[in-house]
């Protein structure tokens, strides 16, 4: 077991040094440190002097892979690939055009993120196996299909419309909520509680939609036709033997998106204003950030890849019969 | 000649797709195997009455896509100048609707601007609402508005009942002299369901089709039927306009997906080893990068491409279209892997089948052995994916919008249109209409692609059989 998972983070290293390079010819080799600097300045004033400030503000003026000029180890560690790209390894991800550390404001901003996205994710699971246990229990009568009917609809509503929906109608003409906006401590309860529900709804229609069929399928196995002949009553059918099996490829299958957690919801977020690391990469975008853009993809495949392990380390501990070597 | 023809790269593409398209059709036809289970997606009603949705909405898109630039009227004949507006036969077709534009916001079949504004009134200025240019022009009084729209609603909804029932009465006497019966027995068969297809949902679906069709018609005639923008456009004009873009974005996106997902994913599960690895390596590279990041990413690219390169580029539609190919690109170079991963699952499994190890032993190549027994045992995972990717695609387009990474803002799309009228809310009065036609017009798309993609879903997978 131990092995296995030292294989798998050995294994890790590589793709991530795949996402770098990636990176790397994106934002600077297709994308030239002076057609950043042209974007940047703004395509009306711009004099070759005012492209080389900013190349040297930004710590862009160097070669990118190998420094002639430099002499020794400097040939290759004074390069903009080594000090910007190879330096994400080291989680040293420099400053962002705002001049703020960028290491330091994915610290504070992962709080908030995961103020948000941690009761979405629980909740949301909650509900939707709530409401595919629902669907099951009544399969095969108009019960079930209005839900199956209701779910398409709810899948087929535009994310964006939850939320401004949810803007207007709870916080803007109820009143109950505020519309956007955070806090620290027990206040950002308040501004915690719109967008919550807002995601989960939003997530209901796929969600519910895809667990009824996990359960529908593992109905119709043998053993449980096993527990119907002993005599077991239907609510003990499905919740001691379809739940608890239904639940393996479920959750493993959450479990991958559990660390991406901490990176947020870029929409939600920005429409709700919360500071987390969502809306930082929206701003990022925006304002065509383009250093903190790539903290961003580094820490993001990062934390995939962290899910990616952690889901075959939740499949040998749900499933005894999966053998990790 | 009074135009010129203009084939942007998307057009191109869309015609080529379609193409491609009526070259599978006629594949199938031929082939029973193939043929049986379409039978079985023309058998369900909800399948059906959802593809005559999106009929409509791929005509008006194709219609759309066939584009043109006007010649300038005081242009000689031997050296003819074109406008560098780009217009398609759609925008010929609804004429008006182009044209007609107000000063700024106005709501639904409204006779009146949004805002109070200085109007002169029998010699008097006064603050009041000002009288629209075209929406209402016809009616004297704001009294009789009502009454007018009464009118014309009725009108459009007998036209339309009309013209479904001559069509409907047509439909039954041919079907019925073909089959040799009585036209009576016909409207038998047709009430008990016994035709061999949906036919009550398609009639239904028809009638209602054809009923909103004339009444809209009616409507726009002298109305602004969902309002007018803050520039003054016709909000329908608009959203009609914007199913191109979601058109060209759920299947071009496709279109490039395809043959990634295809060629990665049954090399890798038929040859296995090293070449495994390496295509393993790649898409888990690709996967692992947030998916907007490497868009944004992407788009910024064409951004400074386009700006660099201005002569290749000579109007707005082109310059906007070469970024909406882009997105579409990479869209799809960032969504095959989810394909890529199945049908190497797949084809790890039928490498191993008996048929396969024969070929094998005879000594037949292995491309031809992918072609002839690999491929056309995984293509139905290939087209349930194409139909399932489809809506989310269309509905990724308006977040992608959102974080400016969408498409260009010069062109129609119901991701720009939210962007740009979320924010109305808060004014007083709200001005909803923007926002509800857009979240209207994906809702339908969207929701007939899910229905008519369970359908197909349900018909192809053998698993599913049965069960919904």
């Amino acid at each position: 077991m131990l092995s296995y998972i030292l294989r798998r983070l050995l294994y890790a290293i590589p793709i991530l040094i795949g996402v770098n390079l990636l990176t790397f010819a994106l934002f600077f080799v297709v994308n030239t440190p002076d057609d950043m600097a042209r974007l940047q300045l703004g395509a009306k004033h711009v004099t070759a002097e005012a492209i080389e400030r900013w190349k040297t503000e930004h710590g862009y003026d160097k070669p990118l892979l190998l420094n002639e000029a430099a002499t020794g180890m400097e040939k290759l560690t004074n390069t903009i690939f080594f000090q910007h790209s190879a330096a994400m390894f080291a989680f040293r991800f420099g400053k962002g055009d705002d001049g703020r550390d960028i290491g330091n404001e994915i610290r504070t901003r992962m709080g908030p993120s995961l103020a948000i996205a941690l009761p979405v994710f629980v909740i949301g699971l909650l509900v939707n196996i709530t409401f595919a246990l629902l669907m099951v229990f009544f399969r095969s009568t108009y019960l079930d299909l209005g839900g199956v009917v209701l779910c398409v609809m709810l899948m087929s509503i535009s994310g964006l419309f939850y939320i401004i929906a949810g803007q207007y109608f709870v916080a803007k003409l109820w009143n109950l909520l505020p519309i956007s906006g955070f806090a620290d401590g027990a206040d950002a309860l308040r501004f915690i509680l719109l967008p919550v529900l807002v995601s989960v709804v939003a997530g209901i229609g796929s969600g519910a939609r895809w667990y009824r069929t996990i359960f529908i399928e593992e109905i119709g196995k043998d053993y449980v036709r096993t527990a119907r002949a002993k005599g077991l009553s239907e609510v003990r059918v499905l919740f001691r033997h379809v739940l608890k099996n239904g639940m393996i490829p479920i959750l493993t299958g959450a479990v991958v998106v559990l660390p991406l957690l901490f990176m947020g919801s870029l929409i939600t977020e920005s429409f709700f204003g919360i500071p987390g690391l969502g809306s930082y990469t929206i701003d990022a975008i925006q304002a065509q950030d383009f250093a903190v853009v790539r903290a961003m993809v580094f820490l993001g495949s990062f934390l995939y890849i962290v899910g990616l392990i952690l889901t075959d380390i939740s499949y040998s501990w749900v499933d005894p019969r999966v053998r990790l070597r | 000649m009074n135009a010129q023809a203009v084939v942007l790269w998307t057009d191109a593409l869309v015609f080529l797709l379609l193409a491609v398209v009526a070259g599978l059709v006629w594949t199938i036809r031929r082939q029973e195997h193939l043929r049986a289970p379409w039978g079985a997606v023309a058998q369900r009603p909800m399948a059906m009455a959802a593809a005559l949705v999106l009929a409509v909405f791929v005509a008006i898109g194709l219609l759309d896509s066939l584009h043109y630039r006007e010649r300038l009227p005081d242009s000689s004949a031997d050296a003819p100048q074109y406008s560098v507006e780009v217009l398609s036969v759609f925008d010929a077709l609804v004429g008006e609707l182009r044209t007609q534009k107000e000063k700024t916001y106005s709501a639904p079949l409204a006779m009146q601007l949004y805002a109070k504004e200085f109007v002169e009134r029998d010699g008097v200025t006064v603050r009041d609402y000002p009288r629209l240019v075209h929406g209402g022009a016809h009616l004297a009084d704001a009294a009789a508005r009502q009454p007018d729209i009464v009118r014309r609603v009725a009108a459009g909804l007998a036209q339309g009942l009309a013209a479904s029932l001559v069509a409907f009465a047509a439909l039954a006497v041919w079907r019925a002299c073909r089959a040799g019966v009585a036209v009576s027995a016909w409207l038998d068969d047709w009430r008990a369901g016994r035709l061999g297809w949906p036919a009550r949902t398609l009639t239904g679906m028809v009638t209602l089709l054809a009923v909103l069709g004339a009444v809209l018609l009616q409507l726009t005639d002298v109305y602004h039927v969902f309002g007018t923008d803050k520039v003054g456009q016709d909000v329908l004009y608009i959203s009609l306009k914007s199913i191109r873009t979601g058109l060209v974005i759920g299947t071009l996106t496709t279109l490039v997906t395809l043959p990634l997902a295809i060629v990665f994913g049954i090399v890798a599960g038929y040859f296995r080893g090293w070449i495994d690895d390496a295509i393993q390596y790649v898409y888990t590279v690709l996967n692992s990068i947030p998916g907007v990041l490497l868009i944004a990413a992407a788009v910024l690219i064409v951004q400074v491409y386009v700006e660099s390169n201005p002569q290749s580029f000579d109007t707005a539609a082109a310059r906007a279209d070469i970024r909406l190919l882009a997105l579409c690109v990479i869209m799809g170079v960032t969504s095959w892997t989810g394909l890529a991963r199945l049908l190497r699952g797949e084809t790890l499994k039928l490498r191993t089948l008996d048929y396969v190890e024969a070929a094998r032993a005879f000594g037949v190549s292995h491309a031809r052995i992918i072609g002839r027994h690999v491929f056309p045992n995984v293509f139905h995972l290939v087209l349930i994916a194409i139909v399932l990717d489809f809506s989310g695609l269309v509905l990724a387009e308006a977040v992608l919008s959102y974080v400016g990474v969408g498409v260009d803002p010069t062109m129609h799309s119901w991701g720009n249109m939210i962007n740009g009228a979320r924010l109305e809310l808060a004014r007083e009065p709200v001005v909803w209409w923007q926002l509800g036609a857009a979240f209207t017009f994906m809702f339908a798309l969207v929701l007939a692609a899910n229905l008519f993609a369970d359908g197909v879903r349900d018909a192809f997978d053998p698993r599913m059989g049965g069960r919904r």
